[in-house]
């Protein structure tokens, strides 16, 4: 097995094809497909009116999710941000509880409280997706400070949009991380919009990856269409992080093919941009691409996945719609903790 | 055997709470800026530095928003910090981490997770610090449901409601007025606790009932004891805690005395005066009333630089005095 690896090593293979056995890519590619499904189940759940409030879709971001969780352990923690569905089932949620919390049953991970922009899985080391831009970027560095203090080896990743990268919650986290040497990565998933306000127009470095400097620390930039290349930064810096050399701030140039949210008219970027990404560059036809060509997996294989997960959602549909509603006489459960009797 | 009592200043009993919480708990570590070797700015956290080293009392950057961010992160995952704001006016640069995030984190998990952090604020004017740093801005995270929010007046309050909220699997926000930290007054070695949520009746009268806050506690007791004399014999409330409020003592206050009075020093207009008077109009205490119910708080202004303005924006003894006079005559 060690010599195995070696040679992998040595060939001119991308990191992940020296780094994960056959299966275990397999498996993330079944997951990319899971966060795609999942978030075009839950967006035409919302047309039918079985969801209300809103979404933030991260359709055409799944390789950079699942790249930076993939070298997570059950243990390590994420912060998430809005558009956090895909953190939230690269980390190991279920997607039936997913569906359940969106449908605002208490079968669903909050008990229906937080609905899709609180999705959390504390059980999973998901400590929360926020509604706040930036508002999970300190709250991470805090989980690094306890995992430092306690000395538990736990790693933590914030994930967060180039908008956060312009909030002042963004470098306070920074600087401290580096001062104190947390163990915490920085991720920043920049699809190249803040809402509608292109990076170009918000931000005054060429790359967010540049305000590393200013902190003293690594960062990196990576093709987040590319699982691998993602998954390379990510397993370097989670390395890092776990020696006690501190922080890195990775950015991860993404694309979301979906609006904002739903209210956007898509009227700040071009359709061709859009299809550009959609043809060219999409991670999931990228990675079947490059499995198939590495002999990971056929078109059968690939066939048996779609399949699969689209059972695995349309139960999770099922599921959500069974659950329970929560009853009107607990609306003030949870505000605080309860007296153990 | 009862703990032997000493005088300790209020400064002195919340170093000396926040030392045993440490003694007795790896996981409690303080946070802030200046708090280090500087000691605090107003040398609260003295020498604990010390003691316990700076891995545990930790200087933070001037960063209140990460800072706080910080604190309620680590809380969320297994430490219980102490997280000092400098001034209590600092608490606008944090106002995101605590509303939107530690205030509500348990509720929009679903219970998953608890905020056991436990925030300091130096608050009140008095100091000719003037507008930015003088500040009384409790009722506004008093207004929040998640987050509990206290004034301890006493040295000995001051000690064992820090342990409380130290014990508190909630965030509690503790408003300190930085005119008590010199106040001297009995506390008791080793730990105690004094309940959040319960106010304390620090004099029982019968013609009307002052419910105070903070340092105008003592104030109010002042004006009660120069009104003795005049035969006015006046009931005051140390409100203590201002989320959740006590409702119950101060209820059964009002239909014993039939007058009720809110002496606080923040801005008067929709402070916790207006809602302990509104809590009376909405209860069976209305109809025990004889007269109209009274506040006294902080005036319309920013708090001024001029000392004479100064104590011209809150509430003072004498102003207190006559209100009370003039209540419980029924002057109006």
């Amino acid at each position: 097995m060690a010599t195995a690896k070696k040679a992998a090593e040595q060939s001119n293979l991308p990191f992940a094809y020296t780094q994960y056995s056959h299966e275990q890519l397999r498996d993330v590619l079944r997951k990319m497909y899971l966060i795609r499904r999942f978030e075009e189940g839950a967006e035409d759940s919302y047309m039918r009116g079985l969801i209300h409030g809103t979404m933030h879709l991260s359709i055409g971001q799944e390789a950079s999710a699942m790249g930076i969780c993939m070298p997570l352990t059950d243990e390590d923690q994420i912060t998430s941000t809005h558009r956090g569905h895909g953190h939230s089932i690269a980390k190991g949620a279920d997607v039936k509880k997913m569906f359940a919390e969106f449908f605002g049953k208490t079968t669903g991970y909050c008990k229906g409280r937080g609905g899709s922009m609180h999705i959390a899985d504390v059980s999973k080391g998901n400590l929360g997706a926020n509604g706040i831009v930036a508002g999970g970027i300190p709250i991470a560095v805090g989980a690094a400070l306890s995992a430092k203090r306690l000395g538990n080896g736990k790693v933590v990743v914030s994930f967060f949009g180039d908008g956060a990268n312009n909030e002042g919650a963004f470098h306070e986290s920074l600087n401290m991380a580096s001062i104190w040497k947390l163990p915490v990565i920085f991720v920043c998933e920049n699809n190249g919009y803040g809402m509608s306000t292109s990076t170009a127009r918000s931000t005054a470095v060429a790359n967010i990856a540049d305000r590393a400097a200013a902190y003293s620390m690594p960062g990196v930039i990576v093709d987040g269409n590319n699982f691998s290349e993602v998954a390379e930064a990510s397993h370097a810096a989670i390395e890092r992080a776990r020696a006690g050399e501190g922080p890195t701030l990775i950015e991860s140039k993404t694309y979301r093919y979906r609006g904002h949210s739903k209210s956007d008219r898509n009227r700040y970027r071009t359709k061709e941009e859009i299809e550009d990404w959609m043809t060219n560059r999409d991670p999931i036809t990228l990675f079947e691409t490059e499995l198939k060509e590495f002999g990971v997996i056929d078109d059968k294989g690939i066939e048996a996945i779609r399949e699969d997960v689209a059972r695995e959602i349309a139960e999770g549909i099922e599921f959500a719609k069974e659950g329970p509603m929560p009853e009107i006489s607990d609306l003030a459960q949870f505000v605080y903790t309860e007296e153990v009797a | 055997m009862d703990a032997a009592v000493r005088e300790l200043s209020y400064s002195q009993a919340i170093q000396e709470a926040m030392a045993i919480a440490m003694e007795a708990d790896e996981r409690v570590i303080l946070m802030g800026e200046d708090i280090g070797v500087y000691g605090g700015a107003f040398q609260v956290t003295g020498d604990l530095v010390e003691r316990f080293g700076p891995d545990r009392v930790m200087d933070t950057p001037i960063s209140e928003l990460g800072g706080a961010g910080v604190a309620v992160g680590a809380a969320v995952t297994g430490l219980r910090p102490i997280f000092e704001f400098q001034f209590s006016d600092f608490a606008t640069l944090g106002m995101e981490q605590i509303v939107n995030q530690a205030a509500k984190m348990r509720f929009m998990l679903g219970g998953e997770v608890s905020v056991p952090v436990v925030m300091r604020f130096p608050a009140g004017s008095g100091t000719g610090a003037a507008a930015q740093h003088s500040q009384s801005l409790e009722a506004w995270l008093a207004h929040v449901p998640g987050l509990k929010v206290i004034q301890p007046a006493t040295p000995h309050d001051v000690k064992g409601m820090l342990l409380a909220a130290v014990a508190d699997p909630d965030p509690v926000m503790i408003f300190e007025h930085k005119l008590l930290y010199k106040m001297k007054g009995p506390v008791p070695e080793g730990h105690y606790t004094v309940p959040i949520g319960k106010a304390e009746v620090r004099r029982e009268g019968r013609d009307l009932t002052i419910v105070a806050t903070s340092i105008m506690v003592h104030k109010a007791l002042e004006a009660a004891e120069t009104l003795a004399g005049e035969g006015i014999d006046i009931e005051v409330i140390d409100l203590r805690t201002i989320r959740p409020i006590d409702r119950e003592t101060v209820i059964e206050s009002v239909k014993k005395t039939s007058r009720l009075m809110c002496v606080y020093e923040a801005v008067k207009t929709l402070g916790i005066g207006a809602e302990i008077s509104a809590m009376i109009a909405e209860s069976e205490a209305f109809d025990y009333l004889d007269a109209p119910i009274v506040r006294l708080g902080g005036a319309e202004t920013p708090i001024p630089y001029n000392p004479e303005l100064e104590k011209a924006a809150v509430p003072q003894v004498p102003g207190i005095v006559a209100a009370a006079r003039d209540l419980a005559k029924g002057v109006r």
